[in-house]
This record gives C-alpha cells, sequence and structure tokens, in this order.
C-alpha cells in the first residue's frame, strides 16, 4: 500500500509540474510581458524593450519558466497590473467565500444524493425512480445558468421571498446568516451537482444490489433496513469517492457562472471580471489554481478510497 | 454475459417470432442497430436531434422573418406576424433561434469530431506503444484533463476573439482525453488477442494494425464519447455567450440570445429567454440520450440482459 501511495504522488507532482508548464506556456503565449499595462497603451518601443529587459521579460523562455516555477512555489502567483494588488492578495480576500458556497453545495448533494440513488435502485422502475432520474436528467442537461434564470424568474422576481444579489459584506459570519440572498445560489448549485450526483449512485447501487453478498445478506434474515446500510451503502459509496474527486473541474466552473449570475464576491466573480477587463494574470492564476486543486482533489480521493476499500490496498 | 460473435445468431432470437427460427448471418452493427431501434428514448432523441438540423439550416429557407433588425418593432411578444416575438432590437427570435443554433450545432459536432480523432489516435499509439512512451503520453492527458477546461476556453475567447472554427478547435483540444483514455484501454486489451497477433504476423505494420484492426474495433467506445461531448460543447458555447465572450455579431449563438433575454426579464419579455433556454435543453438532451442508447446497444455485456 505504501508503494501505491508513493507511486500515485509521484504522478500528482509530475502532473502538477505538467500543469505549470501548460500554464506558464499560456501566460507567455497570450501575454508576453505586463508592459504595456505597466507603461501604458502609447508607451514606445524603445522604452517597452527597456523594461522588458529589466525585469527579465526578454530572457530565453526556459528561464522565465523557471523563475516562474521558483515564484509559485514560493506562493506568488503573479501580479495584477490592472488592479495593482498581486493575485494572492486577491485570492486571499475571496477564497474563504468560494469554499463555503463550494464545500456546502458538495456537502448537501453528497448527503440527498446517497439516500436518493440508493431509493431509486431499491425501487427501480417504479413512478418514484422515474421521476426522480427524469428530473435528474433534465437538470443535467440544462445549461447552469438557464436553471439560475428560472430560480430567480420565480422566487425573486415573481415570489419575492429571496433576493438575487449576493451578499456583499465581507464578514463570512452575515454571508452564511444571510439566507434571503445564500438560498437561491445553494440551491441551485446543490440541484446541478445531485443531477450528476445521483444517477452515479443509482447505478452503483444496482450494480451492489446485484452482488451475492447482498443476496446473502438477505438470505440469512437480515432485516432489509441493514442490509441496506450495512451492506449496500458502504459499497456503493465508493464510485462517488472518486466522483467527487473527478467533480472538482465542475464545481469550480459552477462557481463561476454562479458567482458572476449572482454577483456574489468570490473568486468566480473575481475571474469574471478579470476576463472583462483582459486581466491575464489574475484568469491565468485562477486557472492554475484550479488546476491544482484538481490533482490534490483527485489525489485526496485516492487515498480516501484506499482507505475505505481495503480490495486497493492488496495491489 | 454472452459472447457474440458476427456469425452467431443473437441471443434471445428464438423468443421473438418476428426475428425467424434462425436468423441470418448478422454483423454485430446491425444488431446494435437493432438494439438501438427498440430503445424508445434513443429514437425520440434521434429524432430531436434530426429536427433541429432541419430546423437550423432549412427552416430558413422556408420561414423568412427577416434577420434585419426591425427598430420599429422592438420587443414584440409573440403575435401573428412574429410567432416568437421580437428582441430589443426587433430581430425576429424564432429566425434567430434557427440561425443561432447552428453555430451550437456546428461547434458541437466539429470540436467532437476534432477530439475524437486526436484522442483515438492518441490512445491507439500509447496503448500499442506501451513503455516510456505511453507513460508519457498518457501524463500529458492527465495534465489537460486537470485543467478546467471552461476557463481555458473563455481566456483563449477573450483573447484572439471567438469564432466557429476557434471555438471548435479549442474545445477539441479539451475533449480528445477521456477518449484517448479508453481508446487505449481497449487497445491494451485487443492487442493480446489473436486476430491481432494474426495481423502482426502476416506482416501487418503498426499504421495498418490502428487502421485496420484496433480502431475499428474500438470504434463503439469512440462514437458513445462523441456523443456525450458533442452535448458538453453545445453547453460550453452557451455557458461562453451567456457570459458575454461569445461569438461576435454578424454571427451569434443561443447563449448569446440568452445574454441579451436576461437584461429584460424583469420587464417580463419571456419569449426573449424561455424558447431559447429550452432549445438547449432539448438538443443537450438529445445527445445525452443517444449516448446513453449507443452505449447499451454497442456494449456487448450490456446487451439484453
Amino acid at each position: 500500500m505504501t508503494a501505491y501511495l508513493i507511486r500515485r504522488a509521484a504522478t500528482a507532482i509530475v502532473v502538477l509540474f505538467g500543469v505549470s508548464i501548460f500554464i506558464f506556456f499560456m501566460l507567455h503565449v497570450i501575454y508576453p510581458t505586463p508592459a504595456i499595462d505597466v507603461l501604458g497603451p502609447h508607451a514606445n518601443k524603445l522604452s517597452v524593450a527597456q523594461w522588458n529587459s529589466q525585469h527579465g521579460f526578454d530572457e530565453p523562455w526556459i528561464e522565465q519558466y523557471l523563475r516562474y516555477l521558483n515564484q509559485l512555489l514560493h506562493g506568488n502567483l503573479g501580479y495584477s497590473y490592472k488592479l495593482n494588488q498581486s493575485v494572492a492578495a486577491l485570492f486571499q480576500e475571496r477564497w474563504l467565500r468560494s469554499a463555503y458556497l463550494s464545500g456546502i453545495t458538495l456537502l448537501l448533494s453528497v448527503v440527498i444524493a446517497i439516500p436518493l440513488g440508493i431509493y431509486q435502485a431499491v425501487r427501480r422502475n417504479t413512478v418514484g425512480d422515474a421521476v426522480v432520474t427524469t428530473g435528474a436528467f433534465v437538470t443535467y442537461a440544462m445549461p447552469d445558468f438557464f436553471l439560475y434564470l428560472i430560480a430567480i424568474q420565480l422566487f425573486a422576481i415573481a415570489i419575492p421571498i429571496f433576493s438575487y444579489e449576493g451578499p456583499q459584506t465581507t464578514s463570512m459570519i452575515s454571508i452564511i446568516l444571510n439566507w434571503r440572498a445564500m438560498t437561491l445560489p445553494i440551491v441551485c448549485l446543490t440541484l446541478l451537482e445531485l443531477a450528476g450526483y445521483s444517477r452515479y449512485m443509482r447505478s452503483a447501487a444496482i450494480d451492489t444490489l446485484a452482488q451475492d453478498y447482498i443476496k446473502a445478506a438477505r438470505a440469512k434474515g437480515l432485516p432489509e433496513r441493514l442490509v441496506l446500510w450495512r451492506h449496500l451503502v458502504r459499497n456503493a459509496f465508493l464510485p462517488m469517492i472518486t466522483l467527487i474527486g473527478l467533480s472538482i473541474p465542475a464545481l469550480l466552473a459552477g462557481n463561476l457562472v454562479c458567482e458572476a449570475v449572482f454577483n456574489f464576491p468570490g473568486l468566480g466573480l473575481l475571474f469574471y471580471d478579470a476576463l472583462g477587463t483582459a486581466d491575464y494574470p489574475i484568469l491565468l492564476a485562477y486557472t492554475l489554481v484550479g488546476a491544482v486543486l484538481v490533482v490534490v482533489g483527485n489525489f485526496v480521493a485516492d487515498i480516501a478510497l484506499t482507505v475505505a476499500d481495503p480490495r486497493i490496498r492488496l495491489v | 454475459m454472452t459472447n457474440i460473435a458476427p456469425e452467431l445468431p443473437p441471443p434471445g432470437l428464438e423468443h421473438e417470432p418476428e426475428g425467424g427460427a434462425v436468423g441470418p448471418v448478422q454483423g454485430s452493427w446491425r444488431l446494435a442497430a437493432r438494439e438501438f431501434a427498440q430503445n424508445k428514448l434513443a429514437v425520440l432523441g434521434l429524432a430531436a436531434l434530426v429536427f433541429f438540423v432541419v430546423f437550423c439550416y432549412l427552416g430558413p429557407l422556408v420561414y423568412h422573418g427577416g434577420l434585419t433588425s426591425d427598430l420599429t418593432a422592438t420587443n414584440v411578444p409573440p403575435s401573428a406576424g412574429y410567432p416568437l416575438g421580437t428582441d430589443n432590437q426587433g430581430f425576429d427570435v424564432l429566425e434567430e433561434l434557427m440561425v443561432g443554433g447552428r453555430a451550437a450545432l456546428e461547434i458541437g459536432f466539429l470540436s467532437a469530431l476534432i477530439g475524437m480523432v486526436i484522442g483515438a489516435v492518441w490512445g491507439a499509439v500509447a496503448g500499442l506503444a506501451g513503455g516510456l512512451l505511453d507513460g508519457f503520453l498518457m501524463r500529458i492527458v492527465d495534465v489537460l484533463l486537470s485543467i478546467p477546461f471552461l476557463f481555458v476556453i473563455l481566456i483563449v475567447a477573450v483573447r484572439y476573439g471567438a469564432t466557429v472554427l476557434g471555438l471548435s478547435v479549442i474545445i477539441g483540444i479539451f475533449t480528445w482525453q477521456v477518449p484517448a483514455r479508453l481508446v487505449r484501454g481497449e487497445v491494451l486489451t485487443l492487442r493480446v488477442r489473436d486476430f491481432v497477433s494474426a495481423a502482426r504476423a502476416a506482416g501487418s505494420g503498426r499504421i495498418r494494425l490502428i487502421n485496420r484492426h484496433l480502431l475499428p474495433n474500438s470504434l463503439g467506445v469512440i462514437i458513445v464519447t462523441a456523443t456525450f461531448s458533442v452535448a458538453d460543447a453545445i453547453l460550453a458555447v452557451a455557458t461562453l455567450g451567456f457570459l458575454g465572450f461569445g461569438l461576435h455579431y454578424p454571427n451569434f449563438d443561443w447563449g448569446d440570445m440568452l445574454n441579451n433575454g436576461i437584461t429584460y426579464l424583469q420587464d417580463g419579455y419571456w419569449w426573449q429567454v424561455y424558447p431559447v433556454g429550452i432549445c438547449i435543453i432539448v438538443v443537450v438532451m438529445a445527445c445525452n440520450l443517444l449516448g446513453d442508447a449507443l452505449r447499451d446497444a454497442l456494449d456487448v455485456r450490456l446487451r439484453r440482459r
């Protein structure tokens, strides 16, 4: 098992290097130097060249890459000359809000998906199953922003219970307590994630239900409740661990659209605003952070799976 | 699990009198087609896709709402002259739906095609080569898979502007990883099979091996993922348009229409939002249904269980 974990960690590190190279090249091609942003759009070529050589932007790419990597390892994500702030500081100001939004929706969707998927698997091909499957299928095919629009139209404009403007305060506690503003984004994001999770949970549970050990448990007279909780849930949940790790990119993209629609001041909204001003250091830094989260998330999911599933430890 | 060789009649045929007592020799593709045709949802999905292709490409030949701005008729609700009303610049929404759908369908299919071609070749090469080259190629797949692709598409669209071809290429570049992995997996199991060894013994080179034996046999996997990636691409393009970084006028797509329409949602101009949203949902759902059905039809293990 230790050998497996070491191999897995080594792969993750190699992939992280690859990610840094990819992001560096995107930055290098799209935004080779911030000189224009520093010196202004009408700066002459001479002063641009001078600025570039002063700040090392005329060096060979390999040296620039090593410097970039060195800065990354020291926690320096770059500098936004348009906002005149370091990207790390901008992220630090906002990441907790995005983490809250993602975290609570992830938690809610997993907690709901498990019983829902089990229910669908046990009551397979009944009306209840068909209703949930159809609902999940439609939500799965729905562009996320369209769901937000419907929710806003219904529950914020037609029946004004909730607000469609995210909380604009910096205090986490008042964000959490502001249910009028937080309900719609959280419920919508949860529904979207749930659509994917419940489909997987259903098929995982159906596969598990066909296993011999479930038959054995039923044959020996175990109450159905115990069969479900002790044998079904614990085994059917295993693929979900991997799925949660794999769903991080969708989570980040979901946050981007959700925060843009609800004007929720998190990292996604920062990215969206940076798109408007073509602020590439922020855009690429967020892409990098996203990619790192994906790699780390998959790694953690694999470790969690090793802990949860003893069969993997045999490898 | 039943092993279905092309020469054998399909299992379960004897229960069906209309299939004949002893079935004629049927290819596995025909078998899959029959399986597919029995799936009502799949036929529905296919019909919806065909409908939208006809609607988007032939529709404007039949229906002339006038794709010109008529500033004397802005935000007109659905009425006799305008079946789906007009938008804030006096464009006819129904005709916009037809023309806007083209971009979505074109990007969807083109990017899936690009993704599948790269993915199939990449996976086949990696699976056949093995060893160090395989490891290297697959790590590249891992790297690209971990990068959130919507972000990259948005950045590229902001920097270089969004065009149908450009978006197709960039979405294609981020869709080939999953098919590459699947094809590699297929190739790994196929390459030790007897018919591949026989082809090798007969003197087939690597390229011939890939073209004639490995890829045709992994075609099922490729087609199934292609269907799903069409759906993903259409959603991604719609998101791009919705966020305001989509195609530039005079090209536009459904996402742009939604972006335009939501400005007036509070005024109650529902016809600018809901028809186009429903179009996106139906097309994406059709692709997903098709993908599910193709997977069921082409996966021998799931057949007639």
